[in-house]
């Protein structure tokens, strides 16, 4: 356990002191946001209906574009064989790596998402159930996305490639998400939904580490 | 020593992993698929065109499901196809197990997109739009991404030695979303009718679609088996050559 709390620490230190750490996904999620008004115009009801998606597609991008520095950056410098060799099963650094993504992108985006929803005009009930499924769904994006990140690993250019590989498997995140949000904004029920995200999260927990594991051994080989 | 049914199925399955013997057999049953397929999709379009009387209510336009039902049912069936190989060539390290998922993604990718626009195409003049976010329709479009993303990363890495397992670890986890699609029509009651053939179930095709129906199912899949089994010698080929080029090089 201490292995794994180190892992987490290490990603984090990295994370904050270089590049701006989260700061440079919440910078993308409130740009990604604020140019919805921008392209469908500034219609308060129109922006009111379509807040919940918006903000799950803005989010969803953010985690996404963030999957490079899960594992490129220590793949190409080496330590990744080192971490590959240390006596913590390769799984659990993944899951290390993916705690402290999410510390750095899915968390700060749980504070930014009110303050996007009020420019949006989201209904007042929605604000909850918003939040709430930001913060079930968002571990099974970074979660998710190690799998599309381990794959293009050993690549030069795999960001293009990781958004193909990645976004298909994000849609029942991003359609339990969004209909979370509908659903309290017109004033029914949210619990099912948020629930069946809270399932995918924990199914990811154990299934993604082992897969995203798999294909890093491949990069290192 | 008795050999357990599944050592059995290894065995047999091994067999094929010399690409020799595969070469020698698949040069046998080639001909013959090619052939029957060409028959079977010849008679089907004929009876599909001239034999078959237009539908009560949709008139000529449901003629085309004898294109649509096949080319989803084996838009399903080829990524199935193409687990099974990831999941031989991830295990036993099969040769032409490897191939053999890298040579059918193409096909499936056409397949997909062949039921989407036929779909689509037959959508207008019954549903009254060309596509709508049912359940269905979405988790094919997705099926269909899918099929891309594994084509990109086979030509995302230079050494096919790493693209291969990765590539078959994508391939698995898609097959999530390979049931999704098959099911799909029985989890959500959207738009999209349930299946249209079932093996011992109740028939929802008329007597008169059903033989044409079937007779194209074969076609497809025949034509699937030959153009898979072309794919794969022409694989097998292309990874002689290079040995040979390499070997030449080195001297």
């Amino acid at each position: 356990m201490g292995a794994f709390w180190t892992m987490v620490r290490r990603d984090l230190a990295l994370a904050l002191r270089t590049g701006g750490g989260g700061a440079l996904g919440v910078a993308f999620f409130v740009i990604a946001a604020v140019l919805v008004p921008f392209g469908v115009g500034p219609k308060p009801d129109l922006l009111g209906v379509i807040a919940p998606g918006m903000l799950w597609i803005a989010a969803l991008l953010a985690c996404m574009l963030t999957l490079d520095r899960l594992f490129q950056a220590d793949v190409e410098d080496g330590s990744m064989d080192l971490l590959a060799l240390s006596p913590l099963p390769l799984e659990v650094t993944v899951l290390a790596k993916c705690l402290a993504h999410w510390l750095t992108t899915g968390l700060p985006l749980l504070i930014a998402a009110p303050l996007m929803a009020i420019t949006l005009n989201m209904p007042g009930e929605a604000y909850v159930a918003m939040i709430a499924s930001l913060a079930l769904g968002t571990p099974s994006l970074s979660m998710i996305g190690a799998i599309g990140a381990a794959l293009t690993s050993g690549m030069r250019r795999g960001g293009v490639l990781t958004a193909v590989l990645v976004l298909p498997l994000y849609v029942p995140t991003l359609v339990l998400g969004a209909l979370a949000g509908n659903a309290a904004a017109s004033g029914l029920d949210a619990s099912p939904y948020l629930m069946l995200l809270g399932a995918i999260t924990l199914a990811c927990l154990p299934l993604c580490p082992l897969v995203a594991a798999a294909a890093l051994r491949l990069a290192l080989r | 020593m008795r050999k357990t049914p599944l050592a059995d199925i290894q065995c047999r399955m091994w067999s094929f992993a010399n690409p020799n013997k595969f070469m020698r057999v698949s040069g046998y049953v080639l001909p013959v698929t090619a052939t029957i397929a060409t028959i079977l999709f010849v008679v089907g379009v004929y009876q599909g065109l001239y034999v078959l009387p237009p539908e009560r209510l949709q008139g000529d336009s449901a003629r085309i499901i004898l294109v649509h039902v096949p080319a989803a049912a084996l838009s399903i069936m080829v990524y199935a196809m193409m687990c099974v190989s990831s999941l031989f060539a991830l295990i036993w390290r099969h040769p032409v197990a490897d191939l053999s998922a890298k040579a059918a993604a193409p096909v499936g990718a056409a397949f997909t997109l062949l039921a989407l626009v036929t779909g689509a195409i037959w959508g207008y003049p019954t549903w009254g739009t060309w596509w709508v976010w049912d359940a269905r329709l979405t988790s094919e479009l997705i099926l269909f991404f899918f099929y891309i993303g594994y084509i990109a990363l086979w030509d995302a890495f230079d050494d096919e030695s790493k693209a291969a397992p990765a590539a078959a670890i994508f391939c698995l986890v898609g097959s999530v979303f390979a049931v999704l699609a098959k099911y799909s029509v029985l989890l959500w009651e959207t738009l999209h009718q349930p299946p249209s053939l079932t093996i011992g179930g109740e028939e929802n095709v008329h007597n008169a679609f059903h033989i044409p129906l079937l007779m194209m199912m074969a076609a497809f899949f025949l034509y699937f088996l030959s153009v898979w089994l072309v794919r794969v010698r022409t694989e097998i080929r292309a990874r002689r050559v290079r040995a040979i080029r390499l070997a030449a090089a080195r001297e």
